[in-house]
């Protein structure tokens, strides 16, 4: 025996795809999850998400670790959880159909406070949708999907290269944060293929905490620290713990008839990650200084603002734009300060960030919408910003 | 523990209150008293289960004993063992111990979970994970019917049996869980009552050792939902029903031990398959050589 995927303090660095590589966005989210550490993969094959399960299938024997391929999306999400209970960083990746069949156990992971992470390579929906073709529709449903409050962490990834950078990314906050995190990736960016630079020495890497206290010393699970994150014991190393989907006490005892232990450690849940907005919000601003009109995008969407832009300016507009890189936690206050442009969200579904952007600007945004099977032209954006010019 | 061929009325009377129970210390004292009705089953699986982790204790430190159930009455039991204990979603036990078991093998990894939860909700995660032979053990309580959620009928009622939502009487047949397992894959399959303890237990402790996937399903009472509308009264009732109709068979033909619980059938129990097989890890194993080997020749 001997082998196990419990993660190391540093990544092994002959793991590591070093050097510059022309990747597709899922290649490029595989390798991400290599050079973070991930030795476990479960999943179930679903366009346009496969090849990164492939891919997976083929590099994580390599590094010594697993790929397993589940009956079903649900078992996929169980499996993970599982794996990181023991210590292992566990990924699984999916797409709307799969995406759906995993939200209970998403719910788990959360409730568990169980490091991990699921991207999702958004496709046309609702249902079977549109397989092969782009969506943007799910970005509701990774906040709101699962049963119950709780508060996300979820990155849009604009190219192979932060398709790599960000698969790092969300491992690292999964790890910091107890909890899991997602990739909302879209077809265009899985399929995309591009320049992706690995430079591992660039790399920085993120651990859970451990306890801090010997087995068979007091040691409860879920009290947390200062940073209300609790340090997290895993399965097999003496501390005799209990974990359980119930609501909980610091202890991990059940304490599902008493509000006031799910107020205490729901709120801290809650907290825990929008406490740390600040550390966690990331967002590219675009000649936003004098802007007059600002674009909101996100994800493969975000590159037909930027020529829109770019087209614009040259014709003596002044426009601006706020990608989003982290959707969730909402950057909030950066979108309260754009209030005095006129904001044009661009997406692929019927205006789901929009309406985010909305309630944070505290007016009425202009929208560039498509409902799913191909991506927003830079022309359709341009002649929004044109007419909105003309307002 | 009940002493065969003793009255229910007999054993009533030899009530006895003790400070601690004999398996205190595997169990997490201050979350008893538990939840499960007087006359449950369950209790005596669990402490069949306790006895086996003593027994192995010597070969399997208890660090490294974990148990995981799902969603139900029978689910409860990982919150009252005092090892690394997982209560998960309703049916989804399988596969995260699944992930548990591939992320530390070291880890010897015991499912306990209901009927309903193992093979409803959780059916197709079952059926895989024999078929996968992943090293862990799974434990079904199985008492025809959803305990939990007020006595529904479920995956294992069997024919015309009388439940909540079967109030004319089960128009489904109820799954032959051996018959399935072994189908499945399973390395090793059993089913007990709640009445044969000691041969439960060991058989708990024979699954430890074995490596693969093993099935063990505990026949139990389930007085409040299943007991009382089929005419098997409370759960010493039940057991004294057992007494009168199991029949040990070790080498039976699994087809034919589908159980109707009627007052009037037998049920066949014993330690039917015991076989070897590569597991999962075992054949991981191998895949990883070859990729190493195919990275190192490039
Ligand atoms: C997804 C989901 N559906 C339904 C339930 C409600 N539920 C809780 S326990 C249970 C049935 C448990 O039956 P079984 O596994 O036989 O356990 P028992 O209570 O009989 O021991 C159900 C349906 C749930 N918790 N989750
Ligand atoms: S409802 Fe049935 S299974 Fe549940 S605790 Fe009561 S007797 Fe046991
Ligand atoms: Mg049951």
């Amino acid at each position: 025996m001997g082998m196990n995927l419990i993660a190391k303090a540093e990544v092994e660095r002959e793991a590591i795809l070093a050097g510059t590589h022309f990747l597709s966005g899922d290649d490029a989210c595989a390798e991400g999850a290599i050079a973070a550490g991930c030795r476990f993969f479960a999943g179930y094959p679903i366009t346009p998400s496969s090849e990164i399960a492939e891919r997976m299938a083929r590099r994580l024997p390599q590094v010594g670790g697993v790929y397993l391929q589940m009956e079903d999306e649900i078992a996929s999400m169980a499996a993970i959880i599982g794996a990181s209970c023991a210590g292992a960083k566990a990924m699984t990746a999916t797409s709307g159909p799969g995406f759906s069949l995993m939200q209970e156990n998403i719910g788990l992971a959360f409730m568990t406070e169980t490091p991990c992470v699921v991207v999702n390579v958004q496709r046309g929906g609702p249902s079977t949708g549109m397989p092969t073709l782009i969506g943007q529709a799910d970005m509701m449903q990774v906040r709101f999907g699962s049963h119950g409050d709780y508060a996300v962490i979820a990155y849009a990834p604009a190219s192979p290269q932060e398709m790599f950078d960000y698969t790092i990314k969300a491992f690292n906050m999964a790890e910091r944060f107890r909890t899991p995190t997602f990739v909302m990736s879209d077809e265009l960016i899985g399929h995309m293929l591009e320049r992706v630079v690995i430079d591992p020495d660039k790399i920085k890497i993120i651990n859970r905490k451990r306890p801090r206290v010997e087995p068979g010393e007091r040691f409860w699970p879920f009290e947390p620290e200062a940073d209300l994150v609790p340090p997290m014991a895993l399965a097999g190393e003496g501390y005799r713990i209990h974990v359980t989907g119930l609501t909980h006490d610091e202890r991990g005892y059940p304490a599902a008839t008493e509000p006031e232990v799910q107020e205490r450690m729901l709120e801290r849940m809650l907290r825990k990650i929008l406490d740390h907005r600040e550390e966690i919000i990331e967002y590219e601003e675009v000649e936003l200084e004098d802007a007059e009109i600002v674009l909101v995008a996100y994800g493969s969407t975000a590159r037909a603002a930027m020529r829109a832009l770019r087209l614009a300016r040259e014709r003596g507009l002044k426009v601006g734009m706020l990608r989003l890189i982290t959707c969730w936690p909402f950057p909030d206050k950066k979108v309260a300060e754009l209030r005095d442009a006129k904001i044009i969200v661009a997406e692929v579904n019927a205006g789901q960030m929009a309406r985010e952007v909305e309630r944070h600007a505290r007016k009425p945004v202009y929208k560039v919408n498509r409902l799913g099977g191909e991506p927003i032209h830079p022309d359709e954006i341009l002649r929004k910003i044109e007419e909105v010019a003309q307002r | 523990m009940i002493q065969e061929g003793r009255s229910s009325a007999a054993l009533e009377l030899r009530e006895v209150i003790a400070e601690h129970h004999p398996e205190d210390e595997l169990l997490r004292e201050d979350r008893i008293p538990h939840i499960w009705c007087p006359g449950c089953g369950i209790g005596v699986a669990v402490t069949a289960y306790l006895e086996a982790l003593k027994l192995a204790a010597p070969k399997i430190p208890l660090e490294k004993q974990v148990v995981v159930s799902g969603i139900g009455c029978t689910g409860r039991v990982a919150g009252y063992v005092s090892i690394d204990s997982y209560h998960t979603t309703h049916g989804r036990a399988i596969p995260f111990a699944t992930g548990l078991k591939v992320a530390n093998p070291e880890l010897e990894i015991t499912v306990f979970s209901g009927d309903g939860d193992l093979f409803a909700i959780g059916g197709n995660h079952f059926i895989h994970a024999a078929r996968r032979n992943v090293d862990i053990n799974v434990i079904c309580v199985n008492n025809f019917n959803y305990g939990m959620t007020g006595g529904q009928v479920g995956p294992t009622t069997p024919e015309m049996a009388i439940t909540t939502t079967s109030p004319y009487g089960n128009m489904e047949e109820g799954f032959n869980l051996p018959y399935l397992a072994a189908a499945s894959g399973a390395v090793f399959v059993a089913r007990w009552t709640t009445l044969h303890f000691r041969k439960l237990r060991d058989a708990i402790l024979h699954a430890f050792s074995k490596r693969g996937f093993t099935f063990i399903e505990v026949i139990a009472p389930c007085p409040t939902s299943f007991g009382r509308p089929n005419e098997l009264g409370q759960g010493l009732d039940e057991m004294e029903w057992y007494l009168q109709s199991c029949v040990i068979d070790h080498q039976a033909n699994l087809k034919e031990i589908g159980l109707s619980m009627r007052k009037d059938s037998k049920i066949v129990v014993g330690n039917f398959l015991d076989i070897e097989r590569p597991t999962f890890m075992d054949r991981y194993q191998e895949i990883i050589k070859r990729a190493k080997a195919q990275l190192s020749g490039r």
